[in-house]
C-alpha cells in the first residue's frame, strides 16, 4: 500500500475514534451538558468556588 | 457547607492531562522543526536546480509527512480534557484561553492545511516558486499554531492583561498585548519552538547516520548532515540564549519554581547555581535536614541568572513559605513591597477573597448595593491570593522537588551536550571524516532518543515546577477539576494510553520501513 494510503487511513480512524467516540461517549463538555444556558452555569461553578475553599 | 474534593480526581485528572501532553509533544517538535529544515533544503534545490536536493527534500517531507499525519489532532484531545475533568478551570478562565486557541484554530486551518496539501500533492503541478512559498507558509504556520497555545500556556503560568468579575465568575480579557507579549510568552515559545528545531536537526542526523552505517546513499546523508548540523548548532545556541531568558522568567514570576529547580530551601544572597547535586530523600521544609547528599555549584550564579546581579537574594522554599524576605519580582502585590508575606497569611487572604466573591453576589441578589460594593472591595484587595485560599497547608505551595530539580539537570545537560554535538559533527564533515567515523555515527543515532527525553524534561520542569497551580497563584487544581467520577478519568485515562501507544508504534513502523526504502523511493505519492 503507497505511504500516502496509509497514512489517510490512520488519519480517519484516528478522527473517527477522537470525535465519533471519544468525544461523543467520554467526553462530553461538563457544565454544558447539565446546564442549559451560561447564567446557569456561572452559578454552579461560583458555588463550587466559594464551597472548595 | 464546605466540599471535599476526592484527591483521587484531582490526581487522575492530572495524570492524563500529562499523559496527553507527552504523547503530543513526541509528535510537535519534530514537525515544528522538520517543515524549516525541508523548506530549507527545497530552496537549495530551487536556487541550485540540482535534483539530488529534490530527492533529499522528497525524503525528509515524506517523514515530516508521516509525523504530520500521526500527530494531528492529538493536541485535541486535551481541549477535550479541559471542558470534561477542568471546567471549574474552563469557565473561570473566559476568554482569556478561548481567543489564543481560536487563533491557533484559525491559524491551522488556513496556513498548515492549505499549504501543507500543496507541499504534498504540488510537485510538477505548480511552479517552483509557489510550490517552494507553500513549503515555507507550511513551517511558518506550524510554528504560529504552536505561538498560540504557548501564549495560552504562559498566561496560566503568569496570569496578565485580564480582570475578573466576579458577576460572570470568568476573567475578561483587558489587553490582549499584555497577553501576547508577556515576558513569559515570549520565552515559553522561543525555547519550545527553538527545542523543536534541534529535535528535527538531529533526526536528520541520526537517521542520515544509519544510512552511513549502512553505507547507502552517502551523498544524500552528507548533504543533509552539512545542512541539519549548521541548523542545529545555529538553533542550539539560540535554545541556551533562550533558556537563559526562561529561567530569568521563572525567578521573576515564579520564584517556587525556581527553587524547586535548584532544590533550594534557604536562600541567600550571592546564590550559586547547583551544577550537579543528590537532593536529600525525604526532604521537606522545616524539617532541619541537609537538602542535598552532596552537591557542586557555581558560586553567584543563580542571582546572576535570576536577577541579573551577582548578589541578589534568592529565595529557597523556606523563605518564600514562612515570608519575610525582600521580593524583587515583576508584579509584586503593593502589600509584599518591602516584605513578602508568609504563605500561611496569604491563605488567610485568599480564604476572604473567595468568601467576598461569595458575598457580593448574595448582596446583589439582595439588592444591597453598598454590600455588593464593600464585598467587591474585600475580594479586590485580596484577589492576587485567590487561589492560596484552597490550600490546606502551607505546604501543598510546594512542588514535587526531586522531579523538578532532576528533570531541570537532564534538560540542561543534554542542552549543553547537543551544541557541542554539533560542532563535533560539523568539526568531522569539514575534515571529510564524517564517513569513517562509525563511534560518531551510532552517538548521532542514539541522540535521536536523548533529544526527545530532553524535550519532555523540559516539560516536566515547566509543568510540575508549577504545581500546584493551574493559574498562578489564582487556582489550584483541587479548585480548577470537575466534580466528575475518578472511575470515568480512570477508563479514559487507559483509553488514551492504548490510543496513543498503538499510534506511536504506528508512527515507528512506518517511519522506520520508510527510512529503509531511502530516498529512491522518497517520493511523495
Amino acid at each position: 500500500m503507497a505511504i500516502g494510503k496509509k497514512l489517510w487511513i490512520i488519519i480517519l480512524i484516528k478522527l473517527f475514534i477522537l470525535f465519533f467516540i471519544l468525544r461523543l461517549f467520554f467526553f462530553p463538555d461538563f457544565l454544558k451538558s447539565k446546564f442549559s444556558n451560561d447564567k446557569d452555569r456561572g452559578d454552579y461553578v461560583r458555588e463550587q468556588l466559594i464551597r472548595r475553599k | 457547607m464546605i466540599l471535599n474534593i476526592d484527591p483521587g480526581i484531582v490526581d487522575w485528572s492530572r495524570a492524563q492531562f500529562a499523559l496527553t501532553a507527552i504523547y503530543h509533544w513526541l509528535f510537535v517538535p519534530l514537525t515544528l522543526g522538520l517543515s524549516f529544515l525541508v523548506a530549507i533544503m527545497e530552496t537549495i534545490y530551487v536556487k541550485t536546480g540540482n535534483p539530488e536536493w529534490k530527492r533529499i527534500t522528497k525524503f525528509w517531507m515524506t517523514l515530516f509527512g508521516i509525523n504530520f499525519a500521526i500527530g494531528i489532532a492529538t493536541g485535541i484531545i486535551l481541549e477535550f480534557e479541559f471542558g470534561t475533568n477542568w471546567s471549574n478551570y474552563s469557565w473561570f478562565v473566559g476568554d482569556i484561553f478561548g481567543a489564543p486557541l481560536a487563533i491557533e484554530g484559525i491559524m491551522a486551518f488556513f496556513l498548515e492545511s492549505t499549504f501543507i496539501a500543496v507541499m504534498f500533492f504540488g510537485w510538477n503541478k505548480v511552479s517552483k516558486k509557489f510550490h517552494l512559498a507553500s513549503s515555507w507558509l507550511t513551517a511558518i504556520g506550524a510554528n504560529l499554531s504552536a505561538l498560540w497555545i504557548l501564549v495560552a500556556n504562559a498566561w496560566m503560568q503568569y496570569p496578565v492583561g485580564m480582570k475578573f468579575n466576579p458577576e460572570t465568575a470568568r476573567m475578561e480579557m483587558q489587553n490582549f498585548w499584555d497577553v501576547l507579549f508577556s515576558p513569559v510568552a515570549v520565552h515559553k515559545f522561543l525555547h519550545t519552538i527553538s527545542s523543536g528545531y534541534v529535535t528535527a536537526a538531529i533526526f536528520i542526523l541520526g537517521i542520515s547516520a544509519w544510512f552511513l552505517l549502512k553505507k547507502r546513499e552517502n551523498g544524500i546523508a552528507l548533504k543533509s548532515i552539512l545542512v541539519a548540523a549548521i541548523f542545529g548548532l545555529i538553533t542550539s545556541l539560540f535554545l541556551a540564549f533562550t533558556g537563559d531568558g526562561s529561567g530569568y522568567t521563572v525567578a521573576q514570576t515564579q520564584p517556587m519554581k525556581l527553587a524547586a529547580m535548584e532544590g533550594l530551601y534557604k536562600g541567600q544572597n550571592a546564590n550559586g547555581l547547583v551544577l550537579f547535586g543528590i537532593p536529600q530523600p525525604g526532604k521537606k521544609a522545616g524539617d532541619g535536614k541537609n537538602n542535598f547528599i552532596l552537591k557542586v555549584e557555581i558560586p553567584g550564579l543563580l542571582s546572576l541568572m535570576g536577577y541579573r546581579n551577582v548578589d541578589a537574594f534568592v529565595p529557597g522554599i523556606e523563605d518564600i513559605l514562612y515570608g519575610g524576605y525582600k521580593p524583587e519580582f515583576l508584579n509584586v502585590p503593593h502589600v509584599e513591597k518591602e516584605k513578602a508575606l508568609p504563605v500561611s497569611e496569604k491563605i488567610t487572604r485568599g480564604k476572604i477573597a473567595i468568601t467576598a466573591f461569595g458575598n457580593f453576589k448574595n448582596a446583589k441578589k439582595a439588592g444591597d448595593e453598598v454590600a455588593a460594593t464593600k464585598a467587591d472591595s474585600a475580594m479586590k484587595a485580596n484577589f492576587a491570593y485567590f487561589g492560596y485560599g484552597y490550600l490546606q497547608s502551607p505546604e501543598e505551595a510546594v512542588p514535587n522537588v526531586a522531579l523538578t530539580f532532576y528533570s531541570f539537570r537532564i534538560m540542561v545537560a543534554f542542552g549543553f551536550y547537543f551544541i557541542l554535538f554539533f560542532i563535533i559533527v560539523l568539526y568531522f564533515y569539514s575534515k571529510n571524516k564524517l564517513q569513517d567515523k562509525r563511534w560518531l555515527q551510532y552517538v548521532m543515532l542514539w541522540t535521536i532518543p536523548v533529544v526527545y527525553l530532553a524535550g519532555q524534561a523540559g516539560w516536566i520542569v515547566a509543568e510540575v515546577g508549577r504545581q500546584p497551580w493551574v493559574i498562578q497563584d489564582l487556582l489550584p487544581t483541587r479548585a480548577a477539576v470537575s466534580m466528575i467520577e475518578t472511575t470515568s478519568v480512570q477508563i479514559t485515562f487507559w483509553l488514551f494510553a492504548v490510543l496513543f501507544t498503538a499510534l506511536l508504534i504506528a508512527e515507528l513502523m512506518i517511519m522506520t520501513r520508510q527510512i529503509k526504502l531511502g530516498p529512491k523511493d522518497g517520493g511523495t505519492k
